[in-house]
């Protein structure tokens, strides 16, 4: 059943302080960007929120500013913003990709990070690899600014840490990868257009024929986008050759276990998303060889 | 109600509508431009395809307050009508056979002209993947990869305004 569009209301402030100060003032205002999410549930009769707030067209929210440490792309930056983006390509690959399986050419050129962050779903495509690289994000409110890291932003099934009165206004990405091996697999029905049944973002560092470091972020697998930590400290500062490498593998897969909690739903079977992602921890690990 | 102004097709277009109506919706009942089409109404297929600004947007997902300023050209507008009826890539089109129903032939056009503007000569792969928001549930698709191939080809190829 389709919503009556006349039962709702959405302005557009034309600069991101008075957007901040429509929030403040009036804390039931929802944000609207790109649309690829909310105007899906308004087609279908199931956008409960009534008072809409356009963020859209604010300049001052769609930027990527390359700093000699970091990469920080405002939250109004486009998939297609960052999926063109040479920096980004050049040092936080595993965003790249992400951002270019993301939906359709249509869907990236409205879409923005912000939208994929905030709308917080299990599935979303840029959080493994955000998680991977240690993100940091900071909100902003009429009342001031304030960072935290990604990981902690999540804080249950759709439920995050901005607060009414926020907009995500940047994510702030670590870029010196250099040494590290990088691996992105998103599992879903077809390659284009699909949303994830499972998918994984990894990066790690072998120092001395030993896993110096491992970040592991993944989709789909708890109720929100979530580090594999358990799994991370599963492998951290073993040696990796040909001999250990089985052991490592079981390592990895028992720990796994402990800390995937997926669910059946109508895109995959919990069982299935267990299953695929051990196999991509698998395919990571034997990777770093 | 909110006062909407923007360009289709090249004319200046005033409206009044609800500013959470969907541009497809305003395309479709205000200024009777019905080359877009509802197919599934969540962005997934690709039939209300349109250019905003240049870019292939689904017009399904834009409420219409979003498109205040925009330049939008729908299937109606991509032809220079003075001295063409129809756009190479729609010429195209019809002569590959890459349109049965017509549903998603307005959306595959568009997407197809988007296309050709950020990659002139795509490879199979490429098109593949400026092609794979929009379904088509009748050709299979390899007629609709050979119009494009044979439009991209085709010269001289006309932008869009």
């Amino acid at each position: 059943m389709r919503s009556n569009v006349a039962d709702y209301s959405l302005v557009a402030p034309p600069t991101l302080p008075e957007a901040l100060r429509l929030l403040a003032s009036d804390p039931g205002l929802t944000p609207i960007a790109g649309g690829t999410e909310l105007m899906v549930a308004l087609s279908a009769g199931r956008l409960p929120q009534k008072n809409l707030l356009s963020i859209n067209h604010l300049r001052e929210l769609r930027f990527i500013d390359v700093h000699p440490e970091t990469i920080t792309i405002g939250s109004g930056a486009t998939f297609t913003d960052i999926r063109c983006h040479e920096a980004i390509a050049e040092d936080l690959p595993l965003l790249t990709q992400a951002a270019s399986w993301t939906g359709s050419i249509a869907n990236q050129n409205r879409g923005t990070l912000g939208g994929n962050i905030v709308n917080a779903s299990p599935a979303a495509d840029t959080p493994p690899a955000l998680l991977a690289y240690g993100a940091t994000l900071t909100l902003m409110s009429a009342s001031g600014t304030r960072t935290m890291p990604y990981s902690m932003f999540h804080l249950g099934y759709k439920k995050t840490a901005l607060a009414p009165d926020e907009l995500l206004y940047s994510a702030t990405v670590p870029r010196n990868w250099s040494g590290y091996r990088s691996y992105i697999r998103k599992v879903g029905t077809r390659n284009a257009q699909a949303i994830s049944k499972v998918a994984i973002a990894a990066l790690a560092k072998i120092e001395g024929g030993a896993i110096a470091d491992i970040r592991i972020g993944a989709a789909s697998l708890r109720e929100t986008p979530a580090r594999c930590t358990a799994t991370e400290q599963a492998l951290i500062h073993r040696p990796i050759t040909p001999s250990t490498l089985p052991n490592l593998i079981l390592a990895a897969r028992k720990a796994l276990a402990t800390e995937v909690q997926p669910i059946d739903d109508i895109r995959s079977s919990a069982k299935y998303r267990a299953a695929v992602a051990a196999n991509l921890v698998e395919e990571f690990v034997r990777s770093l060889v | 109600m909110t006062e909407v102004t923007f360009t289709v097709n090249g004319r200046q277009q005033t409206i009044d509508a609800p500013p959470m109506k969907r541009l497809l919706d305003v395309l479709r009942e205000d200024l009777h431009l019905t080359g877009a089409k509802e197919g599934c109404g969540e962005g997934e297929c690709g039939s209300c395809s349109v250019l905003m600004n240049g870019e292939l947007v689904n017009s399904c997902l834009i409420p219409i307050l979003q498109a205040d300023g925009a330049t939008i050209t729908t299937i109606e507008g991509l032809s220079p009508e003075a001295t063409a009826p129809l756009h190479p890539i729609q010429q195209c089109f019809l002569e590959h056979g890459g349109a049965q129903c017509g549903i998603c032939t307005p959306g595959m056009i568009l997407a197809t002209h988007h296309l050709l503007q950020k990659h002139p000569h795509p490879t199979l792969a490429q098109i593949q993947e400026g092609l794979a928001g929009n379904l088509c549930r009748c050709t299979g698709y390899m007629r609709i990869f050979e119009a494009v191939q044979r439009a991209a080809n085709a010269e001289p190829f006309v932008p869009a305004t």
